[in-house]
């Protein structure tokens, strides 16, 4: 590492996504755990080739349908039969059946908060800054190419052998990215 | 600022013979040309076709707006509804634009479950389209109830009176449905938007445009663990959107099938309601983006073979609907109940006949001429069934409701409704709205989302040769 500029990472890019799954996975193999591939579009098989887990956004979802059924039945049942309650022809005060489609509804509102807001919370986004977004060449993943970033702090990170895996995966272009 | 593409290149290979099929992407475009073409409708000076679709547009919302203001400050009775046509083009045209929301969630989650990923193309659009009905849509009932200003009474919110709204009621159902379809509908839109507006953002070249993208795409920066939750969240809201676009046009139709009325009280309106509105909203789908593909040079993007695809669906549910009018008919007449039977005798032949066979015409008969490939694949032909559609749709709305109550129980609660100019000028109004909304969104927002169609390219397959998969290789 540099001593008067602190470094984020070594980038190396690539042009195909079979190149940077390759790659991913010589990454993998080699034990590294501060890193990332960055991708114009979400590639099918990188998770596998980076070695992640099945995402936890399920279980945000879950909770908030869970919470938004609750709410909706509570809600019925407090305002409709206890807080004021409304007769009507001698119907039963609370049904759940007349009270189902509001509580579905919350159901589903609050499950897609779940699935938004547990994504966001994941990603630890929003986020208004970030090295890589000031690197000039990094632009083009917008575009059409495809980068693999092995952090500085990783604890297996050297900066002549990270670069040696990277150029042996096919990166024909490999740059140090300042903090 | 940054932004220095190293690829120019326009056209990538063509596949190897033994995997040749019909290719989402037409001309085998690269992925910087996709990203190029997308991003570009929003760049550079605004065409003057814009300047001419937004001016008319934007004065006939103004002209909505002030209809909308001298109905709040007059009242209701402004329009032209009365006793018993208490629910008028009013509540027609909140159906009419509800249903047509309806086409941008099928597209965006049915057929994201069903793995059709021809839907890249058209789903951000149809989104946008969906987000705009419903905000027409809204605004109807709203101003329907008279005293606008009280509308928050829908809402279990503690007010003076100390009472809470009555939740037996389909009508507060619909409340709790339409919101929750207006707010799901726009999570789902905006997490789509998060990396095309990252692309939008690395791409810009003024700080206006970089910071305002920047905001809006949340530090999106394409990491894969970013696109690994992602993923997951969006087949999540998918999954969420389906029953939930299938519940709001059945719960709209519990407002009429949970009353008492003739030709209102019937089983068959939930699927009826929610086939006619994945068909109307196929038809406004179809009326804009035939010309958009065209004027924006979208066409190897959405191809010829989206449109006849669309055109299939618009078909299928078109025809459905035409079943349900035959058996609305059948049971009507099966059912032994006299009102039943009058009320749709009224339908076809009494003084509303006209809207009627408009109806039936527009919704059963034009349609089937898209068993023919000809009309299908002709943009043209393409272009006047769609819009042909749009009115059959709002026509069956109409007949729906107007009809019924035309003919209560007793003669004297016999009537008619005529509209007047507001009436008339607020419906026209909420299309200037809408067209406005929709002209705005194309223009500052990529139409088509730019990362999901790259997705669908061969070469974005890493088990395909021109995904660099080598020949025998793992990859």
């Amino acid at each position: 590492m540099g001593d008067a500029v602190k470094h984020y990472g070594l980038l190396a890019e690539f042009d195909t996504p079979a190149d940077t799954m390759r790659a991913a996975e010589r990454v993998r193999d080699a034990g590294y755990t501060r890193w990332d591939v960055y991708t114009p579009f979400p590639i099918h098989g990188m998770d596998d080739a980076m070695g992640l887990k099945n995402s936890k956004v399920g279980w945000f979802s879950f909770l908030g349908g869970v919470t938004g059924y609750t709410t909706g039945m509570l809600l019925i049942w407090w305002t409709n039969a206890m807080d004021y309650g409304i007769p009507v022809g001698g119907k039963p005060m609370f049904s759940p059946m007349g009270a189902f489609p509001p509580s579905y509804e919350l159901t589903i509102l609050f499950g897609a908060f779940g699935a938004l807001g547990g994504m966001l919370f994941l990603n630890r986004l929003p986020r208004w800054h970030h090295p890589l977004l000031k690197h000039r060449r990094f632009a083009n993943v917008a575009h059409d190419k495809f980068y693999v970033c092995v952090e500085c702090d990783d604890p297996k990170f050297s900066p002549q052998e990270t670069r040696a895996l990277l150029e042996s995966a096919g990166s024909r272009h490999i740059e140090m990215v300042e903090d | 600022m940054s932004h220095a593409p190293t690829s120019t290149a326009v056209n990538i290979q063509a596949p190897p013979a033994e995997l040749e099929r019909e290719p989402l992407v037409a001309n085998q475009r690269s992925l910087g040309w996709v990203t190029d073409r997308i991003a570009g409708v929003c760049e550079g000076k605004a065409p003057l076709w814009w300047w001419c679709a937004l001016i008319p547009s934007f004065l006939l919302f103004l002209v909505g707006v002030t209809c909308v203001a001298y109905l709040i400050s007059t009242g209701v009775g402004v329009w032209g509804l009365n006793h018993p046509i208490a629910w008028a083009w009013d509540i027609t045209n909140f159906v009419w634009w509800i249903g047509i929301g309806h086409a941008g969630t099928l597209i965006s989650a049915i057929l994201f479950l069903l793995r059709q990923k021809w839907r890249t193309a058209v789903n951000r659009a149809a989104e946008a389209m969906t987000i705009f009905a419903v905000m027409c849509a809204g605004l109807y009932p709203l101003i329907h109830v008279g005293r606008t200003w009280l509308g928050w009474w829908l809402l279990p919110i503690p007010n003076a009176n100390g009472i809470w709204p009555q939740f037996r009621s389909p009508l507060e159902w619909d409340v709790f449905a339409v919101s929750t379809y207006f707010t799901v509908s726009l999570l789902f839109w905006y997490m789509g938007l998060v990396p095309d507006l990252a692309v939008m953002r690395d791409r810009a070249k003024t700080w206006t445009r970089k910071f305002l993208y920047g905001v809006f795409a949340l530090g999106w920066n394409f990491s894969n663990r970013h696109w690994s939750n992602y993923e997951k969240a969006y087949l999540l809201l998918a999954g969420l959107s389906t029953p939930l676009v299938l519940s709001v046009h059945s719960i709209v139709s519990f407002d009429f099938a949970v009353s008492q009325l003739p030709g209102w009280h019937t089983t068959i309106f939930p699927p009826y309601f929610v086939a006619g509105a994945v068909f109307s909203g196929f038809g406004m789908v179809l009326t804009l983006l035939v010309p958009l593909r065209t004027i924006c040079k979208l066409e190897d993007i959405i191809t010829v073979r989206h449109v006849d695809l669309m055109c299939k669906v618009t078909l299928t549910t078109g025809t459905i609907v035409g079943y349900a009018y035959g058996m609305e008919f059948f049971i009507a007449y099966y059912g032994g109940n006299p009102y039943e039977l009058e009320a749709f005798k009224y339908r076809a032949t009494g003084t509303y006949w006209w809207a009627y066979w408009a109806m039936i015409s527009c919704n059963v008969i034009f349609p089937q001429l898209f068993w023919f490939k000809w009309f299908r694949t002709n943009m043209f032909a393409v272009f006047v069934l769609s819009i042909i559609v749009n009115i059959g749709m709002w026509f069956e709305r109409f007949v729906i409701i107007a009809t019924t109550l035309a003919r209560e129980f007793m003669p004297s609660n016999w009537g008619y409704f005529i509209p007047t100019w507001v009436d008339i000028w607020t419906y026209l109004g909420t299309m200037g709205m809408f067209m406005t909304l929709f002209l705005l969104f194309m223009r500052y927002l990529p139409m088509i989302a730019i990362c999901e169609v790259k997705g669908v390219t061969p070469q974005a397959d890493p088990h395909h040769p021109l995904g660099g998969a080598k020949p025998g290789g793992h990859h």
